[in-house]
């Protein structure tokens, strides 16, 4: 069911290649992630927009294999 | 996309009530951390909100995640519109701009330090 913090960031790069992306297991269990994504595609966006965005690559993991990604997107 | 039945559904719950909250369990008693730190913001806004059980409804469930085209609970709207998840909420809150965006809909919330 988990996933690894590894797989998630390079989701996220594969679709924002200029992303900074860091990831911390919350809870050390491998199923309560936080990610900060840093990219100037979030430019002009508004944050749902944005949050969408990292949804979208992680095409449908989230809210299923991954069950908790806190999420903080910024421009730069 | 309005041929499915769940859509009227949720149009009309966010219609009908200025502010909706689709979320797991109940205001009184949230089945999820995230469902619940939502429902404590709210609360300590005093805003009046209705809460909608997903899970009593798995139709509604699925169904709300393609409406708003957002994947997880719980899911804010105010006034018809989708303002965000929990991170969302948290963030604005800790900002002050949920705040400011109740008072700029005309809903009413307490001004709290």
């Amino acid at each position: 069911m988990a996933m690894d913090p590894k797989s998630i960031e390079q989701m996220i790069k594969e679709a924002l290649p200029d992303a900074t992306v860091r990831i911390d297991d919350l809870r050390g269990d491998g199923d309560h992630y936080a990610a900060y994504v840093v990219s100037s595609a979030f430019k002009g966006k508004s944050r749902i927009q944005q949050h969408q965005m990292v949804y979208a690559a992680l095409k449908g993991r989230m809210g299923n294999e991954l069950h908790a990604l806190a999420l903080q997107t910024a421009t730069e | 996309m309005s041929d499915n039945p769940v859509f009227k559904q949720i149009e009309h719950e966010i219609g009908a009530n200025d502010v909706v909250l689709f979320m797991k369990g109940t205001p009184v008693f949230p089945q999820c951390g995230f469902s619940a730190a939502v429902v404590q913001v709210l609360n300590h806004l005093d805003v009046t909100f209705k809460g909608i059980d997903i899970l009593a409804d798995p139709a509604l469930r699925q169904g709300v995640k393609e409406f708003s085209q957002w994947p997880t609970i719980p899911q804010l709207y105010v006034k018809g519109e989708f303002v965000g998840g929990c991170d969302i909420i948290r963030e604005m809150f800790s900002t002050g701009e949920l705040t400011e965006m109740f008072q700029t809909k005309g809903v009413p919330v307490a001004v709290t330090a």
